[in-house]
């Protein structure tokens, strides 16, 4: 049997050309799949536009300044809007191609045609033009970013997404290069993928179970550089909120990519996440594009179908509503699919186990940049079958001032970051007053805000990459961005930081006591607070950025994680670490659903209670800078587990309070797990070695402190 | 790129000169399978192979599939730090037994 379905394959006609131009063999091609694909004996190419006139496929040699041919697309092998055409006898490996394509240039209704741009596929599968990180390129190029296949044949074992519950999930936000750049970092291939492999050991030790990744789809580090006006280094496209292409992986992550390997190792560093029990999630930027305004590069997408791909404004400009000069055009049914086939191309090609979409109001406005109420895009990523187990978070704002943090449509799948929830705890942890009534939601996962949803909508964060690290947080009144080259002009200035008494760096060591303690209490609100607890890179030791808010040009330690500072700061490490511990020995910390405020399996408390001075009584009024909130163990996952009690206390009131505890029953005794007023090495106990409180009837909380007991 | 196939005792060495690449890869394979077809211990001998590209560790694995298939064993000596770098940064080396040196191999294979 087997012979004869080979026979009969190799019997189909459209194995075999059918046109030859310049010595190329080629016939007509398969409309679907878009980009370019390997099938028997060739490749199969397809682009639509909706608006070109002619297109015409250019093919490279790796690397060589001119093209080898050039094959216009015959009418034919036209389809719709679709230009598809198969190519026989290309070497996949070496190729790059692009498409000119020819049409009226009228930006007044839409059109930015220039057939003498080679353009990047926008479903190329990897990309050449920046393959080693930094390297000079050739800016004479006649075609700089180069569209490539990439070898889809990963032998991924039994490789599967973890498929987390998003409750459990502890994530950790980091950035590829960052991560291991630093000479302390001491890993082989330092800054690559494949160096996040030889920190997966740490990862495990600290508890995070799911890394968010910082953009890592092709952009280029080059794009805006320019010298620093102070120092004369250069100043980068570090971060990467500036897609390139959405299908490839950025070359310059990859130890390989000079060898145009990036796409395997890629995935093997997924593959090796998984095998430790570490879901990845990737930051995508679906807002813009890297070509820019009126004034920037035609890379791909404007000179493809300018007007399809991009809000216009009616006099054929650039709607801006992600502050970079363009915005993705995502609602128009092209785009949306685009989008769509991108994801589920992740999803399933690359075992993804999440995105979080930045600026992600951007993908609910209309093609004219209103707001809509039932966003096409957003239900189709919801519904769609592939990406059923992903998780989907939204950062629900934008730069055009769409803020929908709590009102993002959801169809039930969506979470979001909940900016919210970092600017209450901020508040709170600074002493501002008047925060109590706000942190009874924030601690519960934002019934207020996501009240339909439950609390797994919320993704809580204290800092990201956005803005002070944590350490800054308590080191910095002001942002300090002078580096940055644009007169401390850029970041944000709602920081609602506090220095502890000195702005920077400080000998004191009560204040040095005082920041380490306030981060304490942030790491120990975090992992308390019913959601998904999201965690920077490095804030589990100290890590500074010297104030810098907006570090988005640094290729240097600014950005870079300084692994010294883990012997630094070991007592916040251990800290973070215990306290990741806890929260995942506690299931009552990880609710899939919101408090009922009722007593509703008969333990004798109701699930969540909250206490003051006097138990029982939260003091909730505008001066009032400290609360309790006990929460019943039996009632754990709806009362499925039985967990111990936890009760916190948090004072961010400058002296000390005496808080009555509330009276256990069964013969349970109040335990302490945590307090961050005390001495480093004392500050958090060995999970289920909890020693008793001094006193059962009631504790001291100490100034600007958390404490953290069990009932057990 | 050139192969020469030679047999010491029961172990099928093929020496391999050049870069395997996507000009190469498929000689490669055909070649090395021919001279692999019933044969169970085998070792590749990749010392004067300055380059593998993503064909080249292709033809590699699915040389290795084949014979793994059949229960045999490869043995990979004398690769370059940097092709070895390649191979962990790819997740090749994961499928292979690498030696430093031919007689290593051999007793890799025994």
């Amino acid at each position: 049997m087997a012979t004869n379905t080979k026979s009969i394959n190799d019997i189909r006609i459209d194995y075999y050309p059918t046109h030859e131009h310049e010595g190329i063999k080629f016939r007509r091609g398969h409309a679907m799949p878009y980009g370019a694909t390997t099938v028997p004996n060739g490749v199969n190419f397809s682009i639509s536009s909706s608006a070109a006139t002619a297109c015409t496929l250019v093919l490279f040699d790796r690397g060589a300044p001119q093209p080898f041919a050039e094959i216009p697309f015959p009418d034919e092998f036209r389809v719709g809007d679709v230009y598809c055409m198969i190519v026989f006898d290309l070497d996949v490996e070496r190729l790059e191609y692009g498409y000119r394509m020819d049409g009226p240039f009228a930006p007044e209704l839409g059109h930015r045609f220039d057939k003498s741009v080679i353009l990047s596929d926008p479903y190329a599968r990897s990309l050449g033009g920046r393959d080693t990180w930094l390297a000079e390129p050739n800016w004479d190029d006649v075609y700089p970013y180069r569209s490539r296949l990439a070898f889809e044949d990963f032998d991924w074992e039994n490789d599967h997404p973890l498929e987390y519950p998003i409750e459990d999930l502890m994530i950790y936000e980091m950035h590829v290069r960052a991560f291991t750049q630093h000479p302390s970092a001491k890993v082989k291939n330092a800054g690559t993928f494949s160096a996040i492999k030889h920190k997966i050991k740490y990862l495990k030790e600290l508890g995070v179970n799911c890394v968010e990744l910082m953009p890592i789809y092709e952009y280029d580090e080059w794009e805006n550089s320019k010298p620093n006006p102070v120092t004369g280094e250069m100043l980068v496209n570090f971060w990467g909120y500036s897609t390139v292409n959405f299908f490839s992986p950025k070359a310059g992550y990859a130890a390989t990519g000079k060898f145009g390997m990036q796409v395997d190792e890629l995935k093997t560093v997924i593959k090796e996440l998984h095998k430790n029990g570490i879901e990845v999630m990737l930051d995508v930027v679906f807002n813009h594009t890297a070509e820019g305004d009126q004034r920037g590069h035609t890379i791909s997408f404007r000179g493809i179908d300018n007007k399809t791909y991009y809000m216009l404004t009616p006099e054929g400009y650039y709607f801006n509503f992600s502050g970079t000069g363009n915005t993705l055009n995502c609602n128009n049914p092209i785009v949306r699919d685009m989008v769509l086939d991108c994801l589920r191309y992740w999803a399933a090609d690359y075992h993804i186990d999440g995105f979080r979409f930045d600026l992600a109001a951007i993908l609910g406005r209309a093609q004219d940049g209103s707001p809509l109420s039932n966003p096409p895009l957003l239900e189709s990523l919801a519904y769609d079958p592939i990406l059923a187990k992903c998780k989907l978070i939204a950062e629900a704002w934008d730069a055009g001032g769409l803020y929908q943090v709590g009102s993002f449509p959801a169809y039930g799948r969506w979470a979001e970051w909940n900016g919210k929830y970092r600017d209450t705890v901020r508040k709170f942890l600074k002493g501002d007053t008047g925060q109590v009534g706000e942190m009874v939601q924030r601690i519960q996962g934002s019934p207020d805000l996501y009240y339909y949803r439950g609390p797994t909508a919320s993704i809580n964060f204290i800092a990201c990459h956005d803005g002070f690290t944590l350490y800054d947080m308590f080191a910095y009144n002001e942002k300090h961005n002078e580096a940055n080259g644009e007169d401390n002009r850029d970041g944000g200035n709602d920081n609602h930081s506090w220095n502890c008494g000195w702005e920077g760096e400080t000998d004191d060591i009560e204040i040095n006591f005082l920041r380490r303690k306030q981060i304490k209490n942030a790491l120990s609100i975090l992992l308390v607070s019913q959601g998904v607890p999201m965690l920077l890179m490095g804030d589990e030791m100290g890590r500074t950025k010297l104030g810098n808010n907006n570090t988005y040009c640094h290729d240097n330690e600014l950005n870079w994680l300084d692994w010294s500072l883990l012997k630094k700061n070991k007592s916040l490490f251990e800290f973070a670490q215990s306290l990741i511990k806890f929260r995942r020995a506690h299931p009552v910390l990880r609710s899939s659903t919101h408090f009922a405020h009722s007593d509703y399996v008969g333990s004798g408390y109701p699930d969540i209670s909250f206490h003051g001075a006097r138990a029982w009584n939260m003091d909730g009024a505008e001066y009032s800078r400290s609360f309790a909130f006990m929460l019943d163990g039996d009632h754990a996952k709806q009362g499925v587990i039985k967990d111990s009690m936890i009760y916190v206390a948090m004072n961010m009131y400058w002296e000390s309070l005496t808080f009555e505890l509330p009276v256990l029953n069964r013969d349970r005794k109040w335990h302490v797990f945590s307090n961050t007023d005390m001495p480093d090495s004392e500050a958090v106990n060995t999970l289920g070695k909890e020693p008793l409180t001094a006193s059962q009837e009631s504790i001291v909380i100490g100034p600007r402190s958390v404490m953290i007991l069990v009932g057990k | 790129m050139n192969v020469t196939i030679k047999t010491i005792k029961d172990i099928t060495v093929i020496e391999a000169e050049g870069d395997i690449d996507s000009r190469t890869a498929g000689e490669f394979e055909k070649k090395t399978v021919e001279a692999t077809q019933g044969e169970d211990k085998i070792m590749i001998d990749l010392t004067k192979v300055e380059f593998l590209s993503s064909a080249g560790l292709r033809a590699l694995l699915m040389l290795y599939r084949q014979v793994k298939a059949r229960n045999g064993k490869i043995v990979l000596v004398g690769v370059s730090e940097e092709i070895q770098d390649v191979m962990e940064n790819t997740g090749f080396i994961s499928f292979f037994i690498l030696a430093d040196l031919p007689e290593d191999g051999v007793k890799a294979l025994s």
